[in-house]
């Protein structure tokens, strides 16, 4: 203990002294966030500085061993770290799928050569990663996926196309997701390999959604020759690794919506007493909404405690409960209900597409809310995540 | 707060379950019921289960207890739960015992306490009255000043376990209107005091419960337990423990209820296939295991926080409580439709879980009581 208050002290100083002050206090929605790459156009110069002083100290990802460019820090202490951060509002120097999905499949899965080709590359920020996992045929049935790797020698040539690859328009390497046996049973035959975007046939187009914006693409391959070096795993193996990176890609977005983090300073009553007002005693006027918030507001903080309790139970020494496979699909759930609330919250004010009449943050509660109608469809669906639970947990026959 | 059992929690757990399955099946609950015995419980049990210590969890050690938290007694009180064990631990451990550690002078903590950790007194709280509802405010009952002391006219209804006490604390209204906070006092009364009539009641859940008349009982000035008119902040805190620990039996049985469900799942086959490879069914039985998951976190949650002080204490008792009623009417009210035509029989166990989540949905407020109770503490 006494190690880790020593550990605070010396972080908090080294945050206070290196973080550009222009930064201070900035949320994730006030700035596009640091995603790095080759295309990166930071919003703030300083952000370029801030993430390569992180980079240098190993914090862009604090747990990894500091061979691969990480901080090489335990539990306790990044926790620390993250308290720290939060409470001198110090931005996050990098974020992406980098550092939440591909790295940690890397380091569970790559050989030597692939983890020191790639890891000190995303911690750097010199690279951004997307994830070439679904198929215009293949989204709940992922393991139906088409895409063919031909063998050709040291290589493989792909075709096909992947859809909701996430932000691919700006990304430099995709993880994907091929079949290199077509006539194996369909989770036998597939392999999980990274491919270069820069590669000759590699092309990408933007999807526009319901929300106004393309935050997905679709990407086809035509004839890519990738080098067998960078199949993850055994050839035919890809299945394995998948499901545990879709562990990581699920917690993530747990993470991300179900307990409100990111959620604003304001509180959602005193939004909602700026649109219905307060009675007498200072309640919420309108009942209804009162309760509809307050039953929000409780299923929010019973995630929460969920999601420590198995936090918890990890540091303990347990193995991780049943409680986590329920993290994905609740925490979604929780989200879209929380979208609508806000819209019923706002009234007619949360009609505005764009232009005058309706502020800012106005404008994103409708943005908000249907995007968030995704979040029960992306990282597999919440009616897959029940026949998971269902079988695994459970135990119910097929 | 660590969401996590202690070794010694999970010790006392697993005592517990060996106990519950090794003396108290569901099938005891079943016999107390079919005998129509008032007392409703086992007086035997209940001293086995002091002699084993849980009785006196929460109580300090000069007054013979373990001097441990609601914590530990919550691992107890789950167990229980689970084959609806109907012995006193909210009458008189969470209720009147707790009213008495918190409120009570030295000697009415000297006179009673040690009875009741060792399983040989039972000691009630008196707080619900006919239109009262869950407002613990809303009390009618009189108490006016009288020889040095005071005389008591009202009725109480619904008082659990009134068959089998020793004492009541009677909530009475000292002062002020029917539903202020202030001017209320909490008076202990002896089962023996002139004017007092116990007529036991029959709910729809067969746990003991009983109307208590009181026609001008005399009490002196020393019956009251704390402040006099001040028992309405005591009973908020009182209620709170009870809360608590009523919602880790809640947890208990609504785990039973559905590990029920599952194996009725797993065994039951119609049109040629078990019926819990229906997925309408699977569904349905993933969104109750859901929210039971739920429900043990903010169980675990709350009663940590009561057991530390916490300043968000009383909000986490809200959101446990509006939580379990929620999750177990859901869990039993599933699985009685996934327990088909049987599931209506008296036969079958799962009807009892039924009629106990209505119980205590109803009891010390139900889910909607308390999302309101939320939202009033967080200010809105």
């Amino acid at each position: 203990m006494a190690d880790l208050s020593k550990y605070r002290s010396e972080i908090g100083s080294w945050l206070e002294a290196n973080c550009p002050s222009d930064l201070l206090g900035l949320s994730m929605t006030a700035i596009e966030g640091p995603w790095g790459g080759k295309k990166w156009v930071p919003d703030y110069d300083s952000q370029r500085a801030w993430l390569e002083r992180c980079a240098d100290k190993g914090l862009t990802a604090p747990t990894w061993p500091t061979e691969y460019g990480g901080g090489g820090l335990d539990k306790a202490e990044a926790k620390v770290l993250s308290q720290e951060m939060r409470r001198l509002r110090v931005p996050p120097p990098l974020i992406g799928f980098g550092l939440t999905m591909i790295g940690p499949t890397l380091l569970q899965f790559g050989t030597e050569e692939q983890k020191r080709e790639h890891l000190p590359r995303i911690t750097r920020g010199e690279i951004r990663w997307c994830q070439g996992y679904s198929e215009p045929g293949a989204g709940s049935d992922l393991a139906a996926l088409q895409t063919r790797a031909v063998d050709d020698g040291d290589a493989f040539v792909i075709s096909g196309t992947k859809v909701w690859t996430s932000y691919a328009d700006k990304a430099d390497w995709i993880f994907a997701l091929v079949r290199t046996d077509p006539d194996a049973k369909k989770q036998e035959g597939i392999t999980f390999i990274l491919i270069d975007m820069d590669d000759p046939g590699v092309s990408v187009s933007p999807i526009l959604l319901i929300s106004g914006s393309s935050p997905f693409c679709e990407t086809h391959f035509e004839d890519v020759r990738v080098p067998k070096s960078n199949v993850i795993a055994q050839i035919n193996g890809g299945w394995t690794v998948a499901k545990a990176l879709l562990g990581h890609e699920r917690s993530m977005i747990a993470e991300t919506f179900g307990t409100g983090a990111g959620q604003r300073r304001q509180t959602m009553a005193d939004r909602a007493k700026g649109y219905v007002g307060a009675d007498a005693e200072g309640r919420l006027a309108d009942p209804a909404l009162r309760e509809r918030l307050a039953q929000l507001e409780l299923d929010t903080r019973a995630f929460s405690l969920t999601v420590q309790r198995s936090t918890d139970a990890a540091k303990a020494g347990h193995n991780p409960g049943p409680e986590s496979s329920i993290f994905k699909m609740y925490g979604t759930e929780l989200n879209q209900r929380r979208q609508e609330l806000l819209v019923s919250m706002l009234g007619p004010n949360a009609l505005g597409w764009e232009g005058p009449g309706f502020e800012e943050a106005e404008l994103s509660v409708t943005r908000d809310w249907l995007r968030s109608r995704g979040n029960t469809i992306e990282g597999g669906t919440s009616e897959v995540q029940r026949n998971i639970v269902a079988k695994r947990v459970l135990g119910l026959p097929d | 707060m660590q969401l996590v059992l202690s070794e010694d929690q999970e010790l006392i757990a697993k005592t517990a379950a060996d106990f519950a399955a090794e003396h108290s099946p569901v099938s005891r609950f079943r016999e107390l019921r079919d005998a129509g015995d008032p007392i409703g419980y086992s007086p035997k049990l209940w001293k086995e289960m002091a002699d084993l210590g849980w009785v006196g969890i929460p109580f300090p050690e000069e007054y013979g207890g373990a001097d441990l938290g609601l914590s530990e007694l919550a691992v107890v009180l789950e167990a229980l739960g689970r084959s609806l064990a109907p012995e006193p631990f909210l009458s008189t451990v969470l209720l009147g015992g707790q009213a008495l550690l918190l409120g009570g002078s030295d000697a009415q903590k000297k006179d009673w306490l040690p009875g009741i950790a060792a399983g040989e007194k039972i000691v009630t709280v008196a707080y619900q009255e006919a239109t009262s509802r869950f407002d613990l405010h809303a009390v009618e009952t009189r108490a006016e000043a009288a020889d040095g002391g005071y005389r008591l006219s009202g009725e109480k209804i619904q008082v659990l376990d009134a068959p089998s006490a020793d004492a009541f604390l009677v909530s009475a209204r000292i002062s002020g209107e029917a539903r202020d906070a202030a001017g209320i006092g909490l008076f202990l009364v002896p089962k023996d005091a002139a004017g007092i009539t116990v007529v036991p009641q029959t709910r729809v859940d067969h746990r003991a419960a009983g109307l208590l008349r009181l026609d001008g009982v005399v009490v002196p000035a020393d019956a009251v337990v704390g402040e006099p008119g001040e028992a309405g902040a005591l009973l908020e805190r009182v209620v709170d423990r009870a809360t608590a620990g009523l919602c880790a039996e809640m947890l208990g049985g609504m785990c039973q209820a559905f590990d029920l469900t599952l194996t009725h799942l797993k065994e039951r086959e119609q049109f040629g296939s078990l019926i819990g490879s229906f997925q309408a069914l699977k569904h349905r039985a993933v969104d109750v295991f859901t929210e039971l998951e739920l429900a043990r976190s903010t169980v675990m949650a709350a009663v940590r926080a009561l057991d530390a002080d916490a300043p968000d204490a009383s909000s986490l008792v809200s959101v446990a409580k509006a939580r379990c009623s929620d999750a177990y009417v859901l869990a039993t009210n599933e699985g009685v439709q996934m327990f088909g035509g049987v599931g209506m029989t008296d036969e079958y166990d799962i009807g009892f879980y039924m009629k106990r989540a209505r119980a205590a949905e109803l009891t010390f407020g139900d889910a909607a009581f308390h999302r309101d109770r939320f939202a009033r503490l967080a200010g809105y």
